[in-house]
């Protein structure tokens, strides 16, 4: 392929890993951030004009189900860590090298190794040969490892070979087969629910786990307040963990299961309104490092059906950045934090030269206008399938203009 | 067990026999009852509750008949689709059906041999395409009901889906207790103190029941062990307790209920003889109930286990066979009063 000429943007507010939007210009040279600020374009550059949109590194989204690239694009992603619940689940060095190069060029794909053969919890999988075919952290999948013996060998094992492990904090005991978080709700529409002390249940095994192994955790999904309460306890004491959420959690409550919409069906469950807030509460005091989507698009089969037969997962890919502007425009976060959570922290936890303009770094860029509104419309989504709980809300923020590496996407 | 005693002393039969509802009582026309299906108590006003239970009274003169048989449904055809296995409530709806002369067919399909997925609406497109007038729906998954309802162009009764609701069950058992109390058509049930014991948490009749009473002005309490007790039950405007000696303390009438072991997944209870010890309806438990008080089961009933046999046959104060009786009506009104549109029956012919 013959390499692009140099790439100037102008006229746009930078999206620095600190402070305020700053007005200013960044120069691109094959793929990479050569000079960011009073810049100029040189003769021979490929000139775009910003025209006062933020310019903002693209989104790393730590923790999808499918690789679903027009969504992804859609939302400003540039890279998707993909979840090990894939068929055939990502438990073998060859399918973690399949899915690292399935996204190539304009989409990286960090595959996420499967901690367990078939993730069924018992079974160590192969992951340091898995880390040399492109894995750049292990995760337990969509379930809780049930074993401690076996979370701790394996927490020690990603300690001595420095992956994350991405956990997923659902005391499975507690959890049984509920479909929703137990309290007026579940019990006025009969589901099947668990209590959401189940979650700070897992969080404080996996935490002192971690605390002994030494090992880098990330809990992609913390929902309740008392398990953010013991992150916040961890961190002070300088435990290597950190915290994640998808923004259904921190947009609703489990007063939206009425009329038993399926959309609304998660794993992690919804949960009470003050656990809602708690998330809020968490995202704005830095006790939530990562915002990602969830994306796990899912068709009617999947969730045309009962509530409790319905499959958990949203579309979420399209609406993470306008949800996570939410909280921007709420006064919860600045414009900064909003962009650590959904592209600096994911991309540091990866491992990866992205996630922040700077000079160096990986020119994944996205031109967008935080303002811009627009309306969800789950039958119009570029997504394989419109299951998104946001259906017909009006949100505010769209990507215009996407470069992964310095070449534009779409 | 014994039949019922003769309905001589019953006031409320004789006052709304010959016609059901009194219009002058309820709003005109379809406003009566401005629903299309009846997926569950909730959602329902208490006059809409009302409405039906007077309307149930026309159809309970009618069944004490020799002849049993209105025409009112003639030639409409009802569908009784049961995904999960049922004898009593699908039998009840096939009389109530017949009796108002539509065409009952039954589909019976347990959970087992329909696939899940797409099955469920496929199924319930063919049932729509069928031409049936009402289809009369059991699940085993809460909100399946609803589901096939948002699918299909007839009215959908909910005979009971999951954990969710089994609406008809807490008509026939709100009749039940208009009768044995006495209480007259359109009466609400003000103060009286209702106890309902056993598996809570997995009872779709236990959810009906404390929307129905209380929305009807009694005092429910209910009472389970922990592990059967749904959290946050309280917000559904009725006392929680696991001690069932205090739960039957002036009780007017005690409802019990059975373990439902098949949506029972791990050890709930120690032993069917442990939970007979805690919270079994013996005789001297009884005694801390009002006197007079009366009893209650949905059936089917674990004689020996919730419910000891004296009491299950206990003359003039168990109504459990009476229970059954009013399905049966409670049912045919239902029926009637929902199929009222497509027989253009007048005042109804506009959309609900």
């Amino acid at each position: 392929m013959k390499p692009l000429a140099p790439l100037t943007i102008t006229g746009g507010r930078l999206v620095l890993p600190t402070g305020a939007p700053m007005a200013g210009a960044i120069r691109v040279v094959e793929d990479r951030i050569v000079a960011i600020g009073t810049v100029s374009p040189e003769p021979g550059d490929r000139v775009i004009d910003a025209a006062g949109q933020l310019v903002a590194p693209g989104l790393v989204d730590l923790g999808v189900f499918a690789i679903d690239k027009p969504a992804f694009h859609f939302g400003g992603i540039t890279r998707a860590a993909l979840m090990p619940d894939q068929s055939p689940p990502l438990d073998r060095p060859s399918s973690v090298r399949y899915a690292a190069q399935s996204g190539k060029p304009d989409l990286w794909v960090h595959p996420l190794a499967a901690a367990t053969r078939g993730l069924d919890g018992h079974d160590l999988a192969e992951v340091a040969l898995m880390r040399s075919a492109g894995a750049r952290a292990i995760a337990t999948g969509r379930r809780w490892i049930a074993d401690s013996g076996t979370m701790l060998r394996l927490l020690r094992y990603a300690a001595m070979l420095n992956l994350p492990v991405v956990t997923h904090a659902e005391d499975a005991g507690i959890t049984g087969s509920a479909v929703a978080t137990a309290g007026e709700m579940a019990t006025r529409l009969g589901l099947p629910s668990a209590p959401a002390e189940a979650e700070a249940l897992a969080v404080a095994r996996d935490i002192a786990l971690a605390e002994m192994a030494g090992a880098r955790l990330h809990i992609r999904q913390v929902t309740t307040g008392a398990a953010l309460d013991l992150i916040r306890a961890a961190k002070k004491r300088g435990v290597a963990v950190t915290a994640g959420v998808t923004p259904a959690h921190f947009m609703l409550s489990d007063t939206a299961l009425a009329d038993f919409r399926t959309f609304c069906r998660f794993s992690p469950p919804l949960r009470c309104e003050d656990d809602r807030r708690a998330v809020i509460r968490a995202i704005a005091d830095g006790t939530i490092d990562v915002i990602a989507s969830g994306h796990d698009p899912r068709g009617p089969e999947d969730k045309r059906l009962p509530f409790a037969d319905a499959e958990p997962g949203m579309a979420g890919a399209e609406t993470l950045l306008p949800l996570t502007l939410t909280l921007v425009r709420d006064g919860a976060i600045d414009l900064a934090d909003a962009f650590r959570l959904i592209a600096g922290t994911p991309a540091a936890l990866l491992g990866v030269d992205a996630g922040r303009l700077a000079v160096g770094m990986e020119a994944d860029i996205a031109i967008l206008d935080p303002e811009r509104p627009w309306i969800v419309r789950s039958d119009k989504m570029a997504a394989q399938a419109g299951n998104t709980p946001f259906d017909r809300h009006g949100v505010q923020g769209r990507v215009s203009q996407l470069f992964k590496g310095g070449m534009p996407v779409g | 067990m014994t039949t019922p005693p003769p309905p001589a002393n019953d006031p409320a039969v004789h006052d709304a026999a010959a016609s059901g509802a009194d219009p002058s009582r309820y709003p005109t026309g379809a406003q009566a009852f401005p629903h299309r299906s009846l997926l569950g108590i909730a959602g329902l006003e208490t006059h809409e509750i009302l409405f039906l239970l007077d309307e149930a009274e026309q159809w309970l003169a009618l069944n004490r008949q020799p002849m049993k048989r209105a025409d009112r449904l003639n030639g409409l055809t009802i569908i009784n689709a049961f995904f999960e296995n049922s004898t009593r409530t699908l039998l009840s709806f096939e009389i109530a059906g017949k009796r108002l002369g539509a065409d009952v067919v039954n589909m019976a399909v347990g959970q087992s041999s329909v696939k899940k997925g797409e099955t469920l609406i496929d199924t319930a497109m063919t049932l729509n395409a069928m031409r049936a007038d009402a289809i009369v729906i059991r699940h085993a998954s809460s909100g399946a009901v609803r589901l096939i309802a948002d699918k299909v162009d007839c009215p959908v009764l909910n005979a009971g889906d999951g954990q969710h609701e089994h609406p008809t069950q807490a008509l026939l058992d709100a009749l039940t207790i208009r009768h044995a109390f006495g209480f007259k058509p359109a009466q609400p049930f003000t103060g009286l103190a209702v106890t309902i014991c056993g598996d809570i948490l997995h009872s779709r009749v236990a959810r009906s029941n404390m929307l129905s009473l209380t929305a009807l002005g009694a005092r429910v309490t209910v009472c389970a062990p922990p592990a059967l007790m749904p959290e946050g039950v309280e917000a559904m405007r009725v006392q929680a307790t696991h001690d069932f000696d205090a739960a039957l303390e002036g009780a007017d009438v005690v409802m019990m209920l059975r373990l439902q072991n098949e949506r029972m997944s791990g050890q709930f209870i120690p032993s069917p003889r442990e939970y007979r010890h805690l919270y079994g309806l013996t005789p001297e438990r009884l005694a801390l109930a009002k006197p007079e008080a009366f009893i209650m089961h949905p059936g089917p009933m674990n004689r020996g286990i919730e419910i000891d046999s004296t009491i299950a046959d206990m003359p003039g104060r168990s109504l459990i066979t009476r229970q059954v009786e009013m399905g049966v009506a409670a049912r045919m009104a239902c029926l009637e009063v929902l199929t009222r549109r497509a027989r253009r029956v007048p005042g109804w012919e506009a959309k609900a």
